[in-house]
């Protein structure tokens, strides 16, 4: 089958490369203005920029001889739950004819879940053989996002501009090539090497601004004006909330019963799920604070509703904990120019307040 | 006698100053950017440099606003900074202990908290341009009321109308509608007056600790109609600076006051002939990756100057 799925970060290499080797052809595009602009054109007006990029993103997949869509599902009151559903009834309204295949939490339906696995791989391979490939490339998802959380701590340090980002881009090259577990695991050290060979400023000392938010505009760059490697480049080290390693695990059946310090140190401001991350927002917002970070920006969908309401609760813990926050609302109207300057303000006001703390202690 | 200049480069106006090294205004302009910043602030420079003193040499030049990059590379600034930064700067140099600065422009609104003299959160508008400058102006024009007039008729209503100020197309079908309705010009502006405040306050104020002493700043607050609507809605007295419309152009004059000043270095000023200069900037789409980054290049007499835009290196000037 000719497969296509969502474009998120540096996920896709880890998608790519399991359809492939289940012996599907995958046709896949870095999403971009066009595929912006195709899924403004067919998704209701107030949808989210996920939603829009992601409807955007099977229409280019469908236009190149795609048969079948790969996606996630979801529950609570966030929309996301629905993206697969009404997706497939406006490409279906388009013309288009595909199947799509939606994956819910395996704890919903393990029938569904491991029947949406076999539909994939089709009757061929074993059990055995498919929970080894999935292994496998856990372990890829997991060298990527170790070797992204490395850049992250580099880029800021970095004496030649876009030398980390050049790196980082050959790591993930060298990591999609591996072919065995031997071979990723190499392919990682090999990575840390090449990042670790950039040219740094031992002695400076960044910012650390932790990012929070909805889960897609989070991981892919293309949705967030490519904030990290921005506040990269303005000399400040980022820390993401989320890698997709982090979400499957509590999302599928590598730990069911995960403790969670998210929830936990949500609880006194928003003892509830909320739907989407709306309850990790908050939470992580308590954890930044207590971890000395600087300050915390939101990323969330114009019209996110679990955003919106960790959003209004984020007044507070900002006093409680002393961490000031930004957020930034994103829709296909948002012009970069926009974000860059409240990105710098945001800067600014964090190094005064650092300085402010200093001349205290001094 | 040494100056500073800071330039504030907006979507609608386009404001020069100059500060002495006390950081006193002694001389400013204001111009309207219709669309062409380049021969506005060179115009705007020309008519400086007939003012000011003989002896006067300018030490420092500072940019901000939406064009702070152009402008910067043009007059060869010391400091490009972004206009919030900028506002809050000037504000707390102007009134030392203010705690919240409002601020109205041409399509932005902002809101600054300060507290022990730095900014501590500031949020401004996103998705929505309802109750700024060109609203107001728009609005002016279309009553026959002259926008200098706008505010102080405002104030004449004994008994204003309430007006949807959500948004600003919705705001001109309301007002439309109240007019229809026979209510009196005085009442729907000062009507207006409030739903812009609203809206403001529940948009870019939400969750705001908004405390005394407030400045209210921006081409708006010459608006009287808004500064009532404000104390009204907060029920404190708001400061309205002297040079209110120009604060942006104070803070990077301040700013760049403060880098040459402290790090003792000489200003990359190009001096008063870059008015005499012809600079053309031109524009392409990069298509060396899926980027598709849009350069921008200036030319000044012909001479490559400066790009921007792009993401790698490939098209730094050696």
């Amino acid at each position: 089958m000719k497969i296509t799925f969502p474009y998120m970060g540096t996920s896709n290499i880890v998608f790519k490369s399991i359809m492939e080797q289940l012996g599907h052809e995958v046709v896949v595009h870095k999403p971009s203005d066009r595929t912006l602009d195709l899924g403004t054109e067919y998704s209701p007006e107030f949808a989210c920029i996920p939603f829009k990029i992601l409807l955007g993103t099977f229409i280019e997949g469908l236009q190149d001889g795609a048969d079948l869509i790969v996606t996630s599902g979801g529950k609570g009151p966030c929309r996301a739950g629905h993206y697969g559903q009404i997706q497939t009834d406006i490409l279906e309204g388009l013309g288009y004819e595909f199947d799509m295949v939606i994956f819910e939490a395996i704890t919903d339906s393990f029938k569904d879940f491991f029947g949406n696995i076999r539909k994939i791989a089709g009757p061929g391979p074993s059990w055995w053989s498919i929970f080894k490939l999935i292994k496998k490339e856990w372990n890829r998802l997991k060298a990527l996002d170790d070797i992204e959380r490395l850049s992250h701590k580099v880029r800021p340090r970095e004496l030649e501009r876009r030398a980390t980002t050049k790196a980082f881009e050959e790591a993930q090259e060298i990591i999609a090539a591996a072919e065995t577990e031997e071979e990723i695991e190499k392919a990682k050290e090999k990575g840390i090497e090449l990042l670790k060979s950039v040219p740094q400023n031992e002695d400076y000392e960044p910012l650390k601004i932790g990012i929070i938010g909805e889960i897609y505009v989070v991981l892919e760059p293309f949705a967030n004006f490519e904030l990290e490697e921005t506040l990269g480049e303005m000399g400040v080290e980022v820390d993401r909330s989320i890698y997709l390693t982090g979400w499957t695990k509590e999302h599928s059946f590598f730990s069911l019963h995960s403790e969670d310090k998210v929830e936990k140190a949500a609880e006194p401001y928003l003892d509830q799920l909320i739907g989407g991350h709306g309850q990790e927002s908050v939470g992580n917002t308590v954890l930044y604070a207590e971890n000395g970070f600087d300050g915390v920006i939101q990323l969330a969908p114009f019209t996110c509703i679990p955003e919106i309401v960790a959003k209004s609760i984020l007044p507070k813990v900002s006093r409680d904990k002393d961490i000031p926050f930004l957020t930034i609302f994103i829709d296909e109207k948002t012009g970069k120019a926009g974000v860059s300057t409240r990105l710098e303000a945001f800067v600014d006001l964090l190094i005064q307040k650092r300085d402010k703390a200093r001349e205290k202690i001094s | 006698m040494k100056g500073f200049l800071g330039i504030d480069v907006g979507s609608v106006s386009i404001n020069i100053v100059i500060i002495d090294t006390e950081g006193e205004v002694i001389d400013k302009i204001y111009l309207r950017t219709k669309g062409q910043p380049i021969d506005v602030v060179q115009r705007g420079m020309r008519e400086l440099s007939k003012k000011v003193p003989d002896d006067l040499e300018i030490a420092g030049v500072g940019t901000t606003g939406s064009g702070r990059n152009l402008i910067g590379v043009v007059v060869g600034a010391d400091t490009v900074k972004n206009e919030i930064t900028a506002h809050a700067v000037a504000s707390s140099h102007i009134v030392p202990d203010v705690q919240t600065v409002l601020e109205i422009g041409g399509q932005d609104s902002k809101i600054t908290i300060l507290r022990n003299g730095i900014v501590v959160d500031f949020a401004m508008n996103t998705v929505c341009a309802a109750g700024t400058g060109s609203f107001l102006d728009q609005q002016a024009s279309r009553l026959g009321v002259p926008i200098e007039e706008f505010g102080d008729l405002a104030l004449k209503s004994e008994n204003k109308v309430r007006i949807a100020g959500r948004c600003s197309v919705f705001a001109e079908s309301d007002m439309i509608h109240k007019q229809q309705m026979g209510h009196s010009l005085e009442d729907i502006i000062a009507g207006l007056c409030e739903a812009l405040v609203r809206n403001y306050l529940n948009n870019v104020g939400q969750g705001k600790e908004i405390l005394a002493p407030v400045v209210f700043q921006g081409g708006v607050a010459a608006n009287v109609g808004i500064k009532k609507a404000f104390e009204e809605a907060l029920e404190t007295e708001v400061v309205i600076p002297t040079h209110y419309n120009v604060m942006g152009a104070i803070g990077a004059a301040l700013l760049a006051k403060d880098k040459v000043t402290s790090k003792e270095v000489e200003t990359n000023f190009k001096g008063w002939q870059i008015t005499e200069l012809e600079y053309t900037p031109t524009s392409f789409e990069c298509e060396g990756c899926s980027n598709l980054c849009e350069v921008i290049e200036m030319e000044m007499d012909g001479e490559l100057i400066s790009r921007w835009g792009y993401k790698c290196n490939k098209w730094d000037i050696v």
